[in-house]
């Protein structure tokens, strides 16, 4: 293994076989290598079934693979978790609804064991990120969709951890809240300079968001194409420069392949 | 002050006074319920007297439905007097005292037991979570011991409580026997609705709290048992009325004095020389009864409004 050590995520020979041996096995990942450099913001995008929220959730250690390795931060994708090195945000916010916007982002410190105070100035701060500060103490139920979303986001950083895994984080929002929302996951990276693995279904969402686009096929799920995306600083016209939809193409393109391959 | 605030605080106000509207026309509603039992019981008393007065041998009254005299049903005005009454020959205090005092009594192993039912069944719900195993291993035998006639293992209880617990650092009287009874009636419900709860909460939830690496423990504390409040509640309602049922059969069976249960024994042996006791006794434990579903539900809207939660429906 040749993992440096600014690889906040490194991947190597990794395979994922559900139900083993059985009549229903399903080979969802196979021969997987992959090196995240810390701080980038790298897409993982393929059609459902192509693996893509299991690789993620291999990288959280909240399953585990059959072979291979996956290391983050230098360890173990298990003492990562035990170590709080990443965060998580979910399609649906995963919200507690009994808990009130800063007792949610408060939950991850509470059970770290911060005392109240501390715990207190930290989701003021985030809610600043996300800014959300008026909406302190209303409740999920009380907030829309995209407002819950940015909860989610807001908790999964409160304790700062150096990776933010996200699984289709928007995927449930409308066009136009998701662009925003886009928009706003930019600032907050670009601010935190955090690692962000982000896994999506949409190309566009995908190409804006980041650095590098990994493409992946289905049954077994692969790596069909790695594309780096340099499009600069993201700004509203960006959506709407050429280089951004020759991107689309080049990512449809390796999608599209692989698709009439499958 | 902004606007803003101004905007939340009439809010708020318009909250307040939409709540207290319900409460009232809920107490408005009971009130009415209860003119309508009273005037169909008169009702039915009169037309039934009406049919014996004229002596048309009409069967059905009497046979398939209940007769209508004063020994079978006293008037409403005899029972409601009965309540000023001293049900004693040498002694003034009135009927209403007494039951008064036995509620208290009542309520006291009641609540006893209520807590005690509580978490046991909790515990029961907690152990059940953790091992499906154990949840289908055990829940046959918390359903048969539903089957298992109350009156017969009262008895027992109450035998067990005066020979057994002597060991004890507090002198166990009799009552607390009772509270063992009522226990026995009020975990079953907190147990299941408890499993029920505890396994709502969210998958996905699960995995946050995993994300986290947050142990058992902390995954049952912040995220499984708040998840649990509603079914806990409704769980709470049948609990609290199985509690002083269980205490007043309790009393009866295993020959408790000082509660309902023995007041209620007391009158129905004496049946023919004061029905409208027995009468004024029920009535009197069925108050008991809403006051305990009462405070549950009162207990159930503060903290579920505080979540801006609706209750979960019966």
């Amino acid at each position: 293994m040749t993992e440096t050590v600014s690889c906040a995520v490194s991947i190597s020979g990794l395979s994922k076989v559900f139900n083993a041996g059985k009549p229903n096995e399903v080979r969802a990942l196979e021969d997987i290598d992959l090196a995240i450099d810390e701080g980038t913001f790298v897409s993982l995008i393929g059609p459902s079934g192509c693996g893509k929220s299991t690789l993620l959730r291999l990288i959280g250690a909240l399953t585990h693979p059959t072979a291979g390795e996956v290391c983050v931060n230098d360890k173990s994708a298990d003492q990562a978790r035990l170590d709080r090195d990443y965060g998580m945000a979910f399609q649906t916010s995963g919200l507690f609804k009994w808990r009130s916007v800063t007792e949610n982002i408060e939950l991850p410190l509470q059970l770290m064991g911060w005392s109240k105070q501390e715990r207190k100035d930290r989701a003021a701060e985030m809610l600043d990120l996300v800014k959300l500060s008026e909406f302190a103490d209303h409740y999920p139920r009380e907030m829309s969709g995209g407002m819950r979303q940015r909860v989610a986001i807001a908790r999964a950083l409160s304790f700062r951890p150096s990776l933010l895994l996200m699984d289709e984080p928007f995927g449930a929002l409308d066009e136009m809240t998701r662009e925003h929302m886009q928009t706003e996951v930019l600032d907050i990276w670009k601010k935190t300079e955090k690692t962000i693995v982000f896994v999506t279904h949409s190309i566009p969402e995908a190409v804006f968001l980041s650095e590098r686009v990994i493409v992946m096929s289905p049954r077994p799920g692969r790596i069909a194409a790695d594309i780096p995306v340099d499009l600069g600083e993201r700004v509203f016209e960006t959506r709407e420069a050429p280089e951004f939809f020759e991107c689309i193409t080049e990512v449809r393109e390796a999608l599209r392949f692989e698709g009439n391959a499958g | 002050m902004t606007t803003r605030e101004e905007a939340a605080q009439a809010i708020k106000k318009l909250e307040r006074a939409a709540a207290w509207k319900r409460t009232m026309r809920r107490v408005v509603i009971f009130v009415v319920f209860i003119i309508l039992l009273a005037v169909a019981y008169t009702g039915y008393k009169a037309f039934g007297q009406a049919v014996d007065d004229a002596q048309t041998q009409w069967p059905v009254i009497g046979r398939v439905l209940p007769r209508t005299d004063d020994l079978t049903m006293p008037p409403i005005r005899d029972i409601v007097a009965e309540f000023g009454q001293p049900p004693q020959r040498n002694n003034s205090k009135p009927l209403a005292a007494f039951i008064a005092e036995a509620s208290l009594f009542t309520l006291r192993e009641a609540t006893l037991g209520f807590v005690f039912g509580v978490a046991l069944g909790l515990g029961i719900a907690i152990i059940m979570l953790r091992s499906r195993w154990l949840e289908r291993g055990m829940s046959p035998y918390l359903v048969a011991s539903q089957t298992v006639p109350l009156v017969a293992i009262a008895p027992i209880i109450v035998i067990w409580g005066s020979n057994n617990l002597g060991w004890l650092p507090f002198e166990w009287t009799s009552w607390m026997s009772v509270s063992l009874i009522a226990t026995y009636l009020t975990f079953f419900p907190v147990a299941m609705n408890g499993t029920k709860g505890l396994q709502s909460a969210d998958p996905a939830s699960i995995e946050l709290m995993r994300s986290y690496a947050a142990s058992r423990r902390q995954t049952l504390v912040r995220l499984q048992l708040p998840a649990s409040v509603p079914y806990l509640f409704a769980a709470f309602k049948i609990a609290a009325t199985a509690a002083i049922v269980g205490a007043i059969v309790g009393e009866i069976s295993g020959g408790v004095k000082g509660g309902l249960g023995r007041l209620i024994l007391d009158f129905a042996s004496r049946y023919t020389t004061g029905p409208s006791r027995l009468y004024a006794t029920v009535i009197g434990a069925a108050v008991l009864g809403i006051f305990a579903v009462g405070a549950v539900t009162t207990a159930e809207y503060i903290v579920l409004s505080k979540r801006k939660e609706e209750p979960l429906s019966l």
